[in-house]
């Protein structure tokens, strides 16, 4: 397993290497500069925060120095926040988006994973199409309608929450609401789908005849293998809450990472947006390999190669 | 004589429901008729027509452009003149949902077949060349799959301006990867039958046997995916232009106009639940459409 691990963080060296370089072209490639949108930059104070960013030396230098101080694990200073660096904003921001992350998921477990199991023990009845129908729903209505919905409902109308912040734990609710139940969705229809095949497998049906209680058959037998569909899921997923969180921490004016890379976008704050990319990056594919792991310890016939 | 009959099979009866039994019914129509008996694809596909010729023939009938304004009038909410009312410069919001629908489907239609032209071609080509073309050609779609393509789209849009072509190819970009290792999937099966064979034996070229022998075995596959591609585009450009990087003013899309709601939430929230409901209605119809188009032309496939 460890030489499983090893050789998947090794191939994350080109993955991380093919993000910088397009994410650095793009980004140079592109029309317009960092410092145009400031009216009362003259031309020799522009020269002088060209050269501090390096922005006068040739293309392919920048591309080199960057990637020789990314190696060092150095992301470089913000073009926008002066005399702070990337690697200062993401470790002040980031563990606020982990933080409506985790709720999140959170929030997609505990709700998926019981509607799944329940609709799966009576399939095509009341109590399967139910939880179903309500899982489509949650599919189908994007989360930057359900947060302002939810902020109409519970905030200005019913006044339990507050429209938007990010102080006290009764702010966390309706951002990790808003987040996790697109994901809540796909859990219990996954869970569903999974737990119907290892339902109709013999080993259950040897369980039931030995007389074992519903309970233990689900929680005993059942799960492990049911959950796979779900758990290959989470990585896809943590990508996914990475793209909501940009949308769900503008809705809810939340200072996390999301927040500052759409900024950063808009801002064209270079070293901002690569250090945020190349993060992101990183994330999803440690969060990839954290899920092929538990894939393989959950189900025995797979095997690390 | 009575040998040979054996092999072919009793000479046809006049009994009509034989010969249609016979006949046999093929793959589209045993496939239509599916279809016709699903409870959600059906009303979908109905409410799904529905929406989209309002959205391109409804403004003809309308007397509103979605220009006009009436700035003393300002936001009202739905009464009898604006049926869903209007926003705060007085514009109806019904006509503008019908315009914003065009965009919002013509992005919808028009990035999935971005999507679907270059995985088709990119799937093809890989399941059929085979060997180590393949093998590489799967592993750069991997690399690409494990970047956070979202986010590309964002700095394409962010960089390269609002464009609205870009849009179309930033998403259509994105989204043709699973496209891609579907069709690959169903050409490796497709690969060595044996008619691919008798393809081969007649001396056909390669492009002959690709355009018309495996490309139409993977339709029904294709036209699945496509149909469940089109409402995750939608999803997307909607989420870019909630944003403010999609579709720019006086363009708008259903998600500029649910953009537009959600800030003026707190006074005028019917400017946010109709440009949601329409959206949502329209991804829950296309969901159940790909989920019935699924069922059947594939009937393999499960559900989940």
């Amino acid at each position: 397993m460890l030489r499983f691990v090893a050789r998947r963080l090794l191939q994350m060296i080109p993955v991380l290497f093919i993000i910088a370089t397009m994410t650095f072209f793009i980004l140079r490639l592109a029309p317009g500069g960092p410092f145009d949108s400031e009216k009362t930059v003259t031309p020799e104070i522009r020269k002088n925060l060209e050269a501090y960013y390096g922005l006068n030396k040739p293309l392919y230098r920048q591309y080199y120095d960057y990637l020789a101080n990314v190696i060092k694990g150095d992301l470089g200073p913000s073009f926008k926040y002066p005399n702070r660096t990337v690697n200062e904003l993401i470790g002040e921001s980031f563990p606020i988006s982990a933080e409506l992350g985790f709720w999140s998921l959170l929030v997609a477990l505990a709700v998926g994973l019981p509607a799944g199991i329940i609709s799966s023990l009576r399939p095509n009845t009341a109590i399967d199409y139910i939880p179903n129908s309500l899982a489509m729903v949650g599919i189908c209505v994007p989360n930057f309608v359900l947060g302002p919905l939810l902020v109409l409902i519970f905030a200005l109308t019913l006044g339990w929450a507050r429209v938007s912040g990010w102080d006290e734990p009764i702010d966390r609710v309706l951002p990790a609401l808003t987040l996790g139940a697109a994901y809540a969705a796909y859990i219990a229809r996954l869970t569903r789908g999974g737990m119907l095949e290892i339902f109709s497998q013999d080993f259950i049906r040897t369980a039931r005849a030995k007389g074992a209680s519903p309970l233990r058959i689900i929680l005993k037998h059942a799960l492990r293998g049911g959950l796979l569909p779900v758990v290959s899921y989470l990585g896809p997923a943590v990508a996914g809450l990475i793209t909501g969180s940009f949308v769900v921490e503008t809705i809810f004016q939340i200072p996390g990472l999301g927040r500052y890379f759409v900024n950063a976008a808009f801002n064209r704050d270079y070293t901002m947006v690569l250090g945020a990319v190349l993060f992101y990056g990183a994330l999803i594919v440690v969060f990839n390999l954290i899920v092929d792991v538990v894939l393989v310890w959950m189900n025995p016939r797979l095997k690390f190669e | 004589m009575s040998a040979l009959l054996e092999i072919l099979g009793k000479p046809p009866s006049d009994d009509p429901s034989l010969i249609e039994a016979e006949r046999g019914t093929s793959l589209w129509r045993d496939a239509w008729h599916r279809l016709a008996k699903n409870k959600m694809a059906v009303p979908s596909m109905i409410i799904l027509i529905a929406i989209t010729l309002a959205s391109f023939g409804g403004p003809f009938f309308l007397k509103q452009s979605y220009e006009t304004q009436d700035l003393r009038l300002g936001a009202v909410p739905p009464n009898v003149r604006h049926w869903l009312g209007t926003d705060t410069l007085g514009r109806d919001l019904f006509v503008r949902i019908l315009y914003g629908g065009q965009i919002s489907i013509s992005v919808g239609i028009c990035a999935t077949a971005v999507a679907l032209t270059i995985g088709v071609l990119y799937g093809t080509t890989s399941g059929f060349l085979g060997g180590k073309v393949d093998a590489l050609m799967m592993r750069v779609v991997d690399i690409i799959f494990a970047l956070p393509f979202t986010v590309f789209v964002i700095l394409l849009m962010v960089f390269f301006g609002r464009k609205f072509v870009l849009l179309f190819v930033a998403i259509g970009a994105v989204q043709w990867l699973v496209m891609a290792r579907i069709v690959r999937g169903q050409v490796l099966s497709l690969r060595y039958q044996e008619f691919i064979e008798a393809a081969e034996a007649l001396g056909l070229s390669k492009l002959r046997i690709i355009f018309r022998h495996i490309i139409p075995n993977t339709l029904g596959p294709i036209i699945v995916y496509a149909t469940l591609t089109v409402p995750s585009v939608m999803l997307l450009e909607a989420f870019l232009s909630f944003l403010g990087l999609g579709v720019q003013p006086p363009m708008s899309s259903w998600g500029v106009l649910i953009k537009e709601g959600a800030e003026a939430l707190e006074e005028f929230p019917w400017l946010l639940i109709f440009p949601g409901l329409f959206l949502s209605i329209t991804l829950f119809t296309l969901n159940f459409l790909g989920d019935g188009l699924r069922d059947a032309l594939d009937p393999r496939a499960s559900k989940d």
